[in-house]
């Protein structure tokens, strides 16, 4: 069984199409980065993947599961995503214990949990304060904690160092690689490089459409670019606004 | 259990927004010794304290719904609840999640408003108990109604509609007048709406008499199940965009 599966994926919003005909697959334990530039689809194509946006075509798999009928993937599922998603009035503690009980883990197994995060992300100095007190970067932090703690089989990371600092931005590269292999990872972000570093492979979304699919090495050998930067260029070259 | 670890985030982020918990509960009871020592003036039936508190402690309840609806509203526009719609909750734990907690507001609302009218000079006796055991389902009404409106329109919206709702149930439901002296269209309005049957229901119990209370519990009945199917289907819709 794969990780994930599309199917000719639609998405339109009015007459405008987000996701357009997505056909990919993604193996467990692949490490699959989703690059393309701002509205290319890539939030839209997660959001489906996730269960939270029904698909206007196509159909979607997420282990196994039809995502438009059958929810039992949910449990094996987290996500961070682009926006950050604390409750404000809880703190930094009691948001990332209620994540963890709500995907089944009990009182105690789900208070040692929240320990261990707030430990492993540095938040232990703010531990009882409220998500709403905390700065930008600092609930960004505590929101993809919240995608970490209930173990994910698939973790979505929709632009996880959106508004990190650069120590926090490579420690959080520095977590991620200790995932690789063990959970399969879907990630967006507009840092090249480290995509570029750590993506198995590399989707580059145009318009809602796959432009191109497959290693840095074989992306580079198919535009016949070395930087990856030109690749990305060139595989999201706009048309001409219709 | 998810139900239980939901309502207790509800509760939380209820209790620490204490001033407007103070209001809806404060306001009631302020209108209820207006009314008190309106009525040691001028002495009409309507407002004789039994009569007067069991349309305060239904009415109250519309703060219950402008909670409710203020919450869910305030979650859906977060980006919070989007996420939570990723985790496996269900709708179903979604509405108890926001029920269970505004049951419990409602609870320390008609202890409140009886509490009051005993100091106020009402004889305690058990009816006083089974009313506020009656006026749990009847709260059940409102919730509904504050989940489906919290379900479709945002907070400033939820604002505005309850200052019109609380008007409706205010002079639909008989507490301010006497709707059989009304009578004609306007009875028959107030009466195809719950809020006069929920009064009704109240004081009947309140009075002990309890001759033909069965049909204003099941109009109350009906409705709440009406509106709580709609909001959950509302809910299960927004839990897909
Ligand atoms: N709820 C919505 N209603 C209407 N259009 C939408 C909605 N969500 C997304 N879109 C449109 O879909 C397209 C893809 O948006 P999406 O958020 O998936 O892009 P993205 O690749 O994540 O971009 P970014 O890098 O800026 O995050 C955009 O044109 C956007 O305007
Ligand atoms: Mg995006």
């Amino acid at each position: 069984m794969k990780a994930i599966e599309t199917l000719n994926l639609s998405k339109a919003f009015k007459k405008r199409k987000a996701v357009d005909g997505l056909t990919l697959s993604i193996e467990k334990g692949e490490f699959f980065a989703l690059l393309g530039q701002n509205g290319a689809g890539k939030t839209t194509t997660i959001k489906i993947l996730c269960g939270l946006s029904k698909p206007t075509e196509g159909k979607a798999f997420v282990l196994g599961k039809d995502v438009s009928s059958d929810d039992s993937f949910k449990e094996k599922i987290n996500v961070s995503p682009q926006e950050t998603a604390v409750a404000p009035n809880l703190s930094v503690y009691e948001n990332l214990k209620f994540i963890a009980e709500i995907y089944g883990n009990k009182r105690n197994a789900a208070s040692e949990k929240a320990e261990n995060m707030i430990k492993y992300f540095s938040l232990s100095e703010r531990r009882n304060d409220k998500a709403k007190t905390l700065s930008g970067g600092m609930q960004r932090k505590l929101s993809i904690a919240m995608a970490l703690i209930t173990d994910p089989e698939v973790l979505f990371l929709d632009e996880p160092t959106l508004g990190l600092d650069v120590r926090a931005r490579r420690e959080l590269w520095e977590k991620i690689k200790t995932l690789k292999g063990k959970v399969t990872i879907i990630l967006t972000t507009h840092y090249l490089e480290e995509a570029e570093a750590l993506a198995d492979r590399i989707c580059i979304m145009n318009r809602g459409r796959i432009s191109e699919i497959g290693t840095v090495q074989e992306l580079k050998e198919k535009t016949g670019k070395d930087n990856f930067e030109d690749v990305f260029l060139m595989l999201t070259e706009q048309e001409d606004e219709l | 259990m998810n139900i239980s670890v939901f309502s207790s985030r509800n509760s939380k982020e209820i209790i620490r927004d204490p001033l407007s918990i103070a209001f809806g509960i404060g306001l009631p009871l302020i209108l209820q010794i207006f009314v008190s020592a309106l009525q040691n003036k001028i002495g009409v039936d309507i407002f004789k304290i039994e009569y007067f508190t069991s349309g305060i402690a239904v009415f109250s309840f519309s703060f219950v719904s402008l909670f409710s609806g203020m919450l869910i509203s305030k979650d859906r526009t977060s980006s919070f609840l989007n996420k939570l719609f990723s985790s496996p909750l269900s709708a179903f734990e979604y509405i108890l999640g926001y029920t269970f907690p505004m049951l419990f507001i409602a609870i320390i609302q008609s202890v409140c408003c009886f509490a009051l009218s005993i100091a106020l000079g009402m004889q305690f006796n058990a009816n006083i108990i089974y009313a506020v055991i009656v006026l749990i389902p009847v709260s059940l009404l409102f919730i509904a109604i504050g989940i489906l409106l919290g379900s479709l329109f945002n907070d400033k919206q939820v604002g505005g509609i309850f200052a019109g709702f609380a008007q409706v149930v205010a002079l639909s439901s008989g507490m301010w007048f006497d709707l059989n002296l009304i009578g004609g269209v306007m009875k028959s309005i107030c009466y195809a709406l719950p809020f006069a049957h929920a009064v009704d229901l109240v004081k009947g119990v309140v009075i002990g008499n309890y001759s033909g209370l069965f049909i204003h519990f099941i109009w109350i009945a009906v409705y709440t199940v009406v509106i709580y199917i709609l909001a959950v289907k509302v809910f299960k819709k927004n839990m897909k965009n």
